[in-house]
């Protein structure tokens, strides 16, 4: 979900640091992948902040954006979602937790030929506003689904 | 080694629908433990899909996807007999790697 131009500063300068962390023998050569995992993004700790840190901003809602899962949750550790975008030129989907810990539960490119059409599994600490984000011909949208939770899981 | 994820990958029409169960502890890195503890965080940042050799999906997660994650997309363009494979790296640098063929 960023601009290309902050994937290409993020790349290079991502690969200066690990050339220089790897000839320091700090890091071994299998971690470097995990380089193109965006945790600012995942630290967030609100909406509009997980936006930001995705490479959006003030996202549109839609109606054209469809979450399914259950209203009433009984079990926060597992709770299915489903979401699909009906917005043309969809490229990727993220589904935001508000009240979770930390906002964004998990993000999906989507390439030209894959359906815009997410189906998984998230925790849910409590009784929460649910949004599917989604980025489509470089646009943010959004819509949101109240979730009620009757049994916490993120605690112990 | 983490175990093994069950693919099954079939055509649904003229798409290919994949379901994905991947065996994760997905642990949040906020939970104690029986002392007091903080259990650290392990689970899986990075997913991708691959069929013939094109990305078909690619996901970025956090520790909010629920424990033995599952997944299910559509994409077009593959055809029985044809090769998906999914792989992930968690954030431990554990990675593993599983196929499936279309059926």
């Amino acid at each position: 979900m960023r601009s290309g131009r902050r994937k290409v500063l993020q790349g290079t300068g991502g690969l200066a640091v690990m050339g220089l962390a790897m000839a320091a023998g700090l890091f071994k050569p299998g971690l470097a992948r995990a380089e193109s995992w965006n945790k600012a993004a995942f630290e967030t700790k609100s909406f509009a902040d997980a936006v930001k840190a995705l490479g959006g901003s003030q996202p549109a809602e839609s109606k054209d954006i469809a979450i399914n899962s259950p209203d009433i949750a009984e079990n926060g550790a597992v709770v299915p979602f489903a979401i699909e975008s009906r917005i043309p030129k969809t490229e990727a989907i993220a589904i935001l937790v508000e009240k979770n810990p930390n906002t964004l539960a998990a993000e999906f490119e989507i390439p030209q030929g894959t359906d815009p059409w997410i189906n998984t599994r998230v925790k849910m600490g409590q009784t929460s506003r649910v949004i599917a984000l989604v980025k489509a011909d470089g646009k943010y949208y959004y819509n949101a689904k109240e979730v009620k939770v009757t049994l916490g899981g993120c605690g112990g | 080694m983490a175990d093994p994820m069950k693919i099954r990958a079939a055509m649904a029409g003229d798409k290919v629908e994949v379901k994905v169960l991947m065996a994760h502890e997905m642990e949040t890195g906020q939970r104690k433990d029986a002392s007091g503890k903080v259990i650290p965080a392990w689970f899986i940042q990075n997913v991708t899909a691959t069929c013939n050799g094109k990305t078909v999906l690619s996901a970025e997660w956090g520790p909010a996807v629920a424990k033995n994650p599952f997944l299910s997309f559509r994409f077009s363009g593959g055809k029985p007999g044809d090769k998906v494979v999914i792989s992930w790296v968690d954030n431990h640098g554990d990675k593993r790697s599983d196929e499936a063929v279309i059926s």
